[in-house]
């Protein structure tokens, strides 16, 4: 148990410390949510569809939660050799209890990021439609984060370098980004792209997030809740084994 | 007990290469012990396996009393290690780079505060407890290290190449330290290094590994007799060769010099 937490601590402490990322990584959800918000705010109108940045902002949120919690997963490669990680992978201490706690620290950073991004849009004048449901929103955010940080974790653990990092980010995060209904809605689309967005946990995530701010979902929040959880499980799963496996 | 490890035909093999090809030695305890090698003779994959990192592919080990691939968990306890590499996190101050380890040993609270401020001083760092070590030197983050590594009181540390870019002042002074340490705790201290000198000058026994096998083994004046050297450089040269040993630069080295680029042009 104090592994757990010394390690959550740790990440969170990282996280408190590096103020200039924080500020870095808010610039692309604020420019989504000017640059689209605004500029398709009209067109999204005029289609019947109504104030499309208050559409977007719950879809960016879950863009800083996805960016972070991968990108958190990810550090372990630079850990790897270059640090930390070796000094705990040879303590006597059981890797399970190592993974979680970098999980769950990871996965508190990206909720924190979500929460600021969320904060940022209530300056642009976005409003939750139900206040009382921002502690349950606060709590899909963690789980998604969750579900991230143990895919970051997991692909992390198969990497030997950065190198494969690039591919990573363009090939599979974008996409899950992309593809989530973040940015568009999921009724009336073509049907090979409506079965791709049922694929990507995200937009369960996101689904949940605009049931939770807008009272609009695709999906129901309860399929989103059991979607979220099964894979986040799943995960966990392969991320402490990948990781269990690491050898330095 | 006799030997505080042991090492008994140890076998590794990565597919068809053989990293360690039937390896044999003790080390006693509250020795100071070299263990030396040109590039690529199988070194750290020895290391790695004394440290629970890798399993050996045949043969034994006893560390402390205990088995590494049976009792893992006991055998860390047993040993600290600083890494050729620093294994530090640059984000988190000195003090708490201490106090996690701590906390992740088992190290009780109160005993721990009080071994974390005893370490600090005893490295000459106390007054930087509470920098951040990104902003350390080479040296000084070297130096952290071993205060880290000895935080648990193992009976034996392991130092990959400790003195590996450091300035003359700085070598010294760990050296001190380390057998500062030796003489009062008893701490066993096994290390690798390619500075000759300081092998001649600290250890009490050494071996030599080539190609994943021991070619020799005994005292500094040992090895100069059975080579008929005056230095134990020149020794090493006669036991090994004077042929470079290339090695393809691996991720390692690759991630080691953007490590470098990013810490600001070379500072180690």
């Amino acid at each position: 148990m104090k592994t757990i937490a010394i390690m959550w601590l740790r990440a969170v402490k990282r996280y408190l410390r590096s103020r200039s990322r924080i500020v870095g990584s808010l610039g692309q959800p604020i420019l989504f949510l000017l640059a689209l918000g605004y500029g398709l705010g009209s067109v999204f109108q005029a289609a019947g569809q109504g104030n499309y940045f208050n559409f977007l902002a719950p879809g960016i949120i879950g863009m800083s939660i996805i960016f972070t919690a991968i990108f958190s997963g990810i550090e372990l490669i630079w850990d790897r050799q270059f640090g930390f990680l070796k000094e705990t992978l040879v303590a006597p201490v059981s890797r399970i209890n190592i993974m979680i706690g970098r999980t769950l620290g990871g996965a508190t950073v990206a909720t924190l990021q979500g929460l600021i991004v969320f904060i940022i849009t209530l300056f642009f004048g976005f409003r939750p439609y139900d206040w009382a449901l921002v502690p349950v929103l606060i709590l899909f955010m963690l789980l998604v984060a969750i579900l991230f940080t143990a895919l970051g974790t997991m692909i992390a653990s198969l990497l030997e370098d950065m190198q494969g990092f690039q591919l990573i980010m363009n090939f599979l995060v974008m996409p899950l980004f992309f593809l989530s209904g973040s940015l568009f809605p999921l009724q009336g689309l073509p049907p090979a792209l409506g079965a791709i967005v049922k694929f990507d946990p995200l937009s369960y995530g996101i689904d949940s997030f605009r049931a939770l701010l807008l009272n609009l979902s695709t999906f129901g929040l309860g399929v989103d809740l059991a979607v979220l959880a099964v894979v986040s499980v799943v995960f966990l799963g392969l991320g402490s084994y990948f990781f269990s496996k690491i050898q330095i | 007990m006799d030997s505080i490890i042991q090492v008994s035909n140890l076998v590794k093999k990565f597919g068809d290469f053989v990293a360690v090809n039937d390896i044999s030695f003790d080390v006693k305890p509250g020795e100071i012990f070299a263990f030396l090698g040109p590039n690529g003779a199988g070194k750290s994959t020895t290391i790695k396996m004394l440290t629970t990192l890798l399993d050996p592919t045949a043969g034994t080990i006893m560390l402390n009393g205990e088995d590494p691939v049976v009792n893992p968990s006991g055998v860390r306890k047993s040993f600290g290690i600083v890494f050729q590499d620093p294994s530090l996190d640059d984000e988190l101050t000195a003090w708490e780079n201490m106090e996690f380890h701590g906390v992740i040993y088992g190290v009780e609270k109160k005993l721990r505060r009080e071994r974390i401020d005893q370490l600090l001083a005893f490295v000459e760092l106390s007054d930087r407890r509470d920098s951040l070590v990104k902003e350390f030197s080479g040296g000084m983050r070297r130096r952290l290290e071993i205060a880290r590594g000895l935080l648990h009181h193992p009976k034996v540390i392991f130092l990959d190449e400790p003195t590996l870019g450091l300035d003359p002042q700085t070598r010294n002074h760990m050296w001190t330290y380390l057998q500062d340490l030796n003489k009062s705790e008893g701490v066993t201290v096994f290390f690798t290094t390619h500075y000759m000198e300081e092998a001649d000058r600290v250890a009490q026994r050494i071996a030599v590994i080539d190609h994943g096998r021991i070619i020799a083994s005994g005292t500094s004046a040992e090895l100069k007799a059975q080579t008929k050297k005056e230095s134990l450089e020149d020794a090493f040269l006669e036991l090994t060769g004077k042929t470079i040993r290339d090695e393809d630069a691996n991720s390692t080295d690759q991630m080691r010099r953007m490590g470098r680029m990013w810490r600001g042009g070379g500072r180690r």
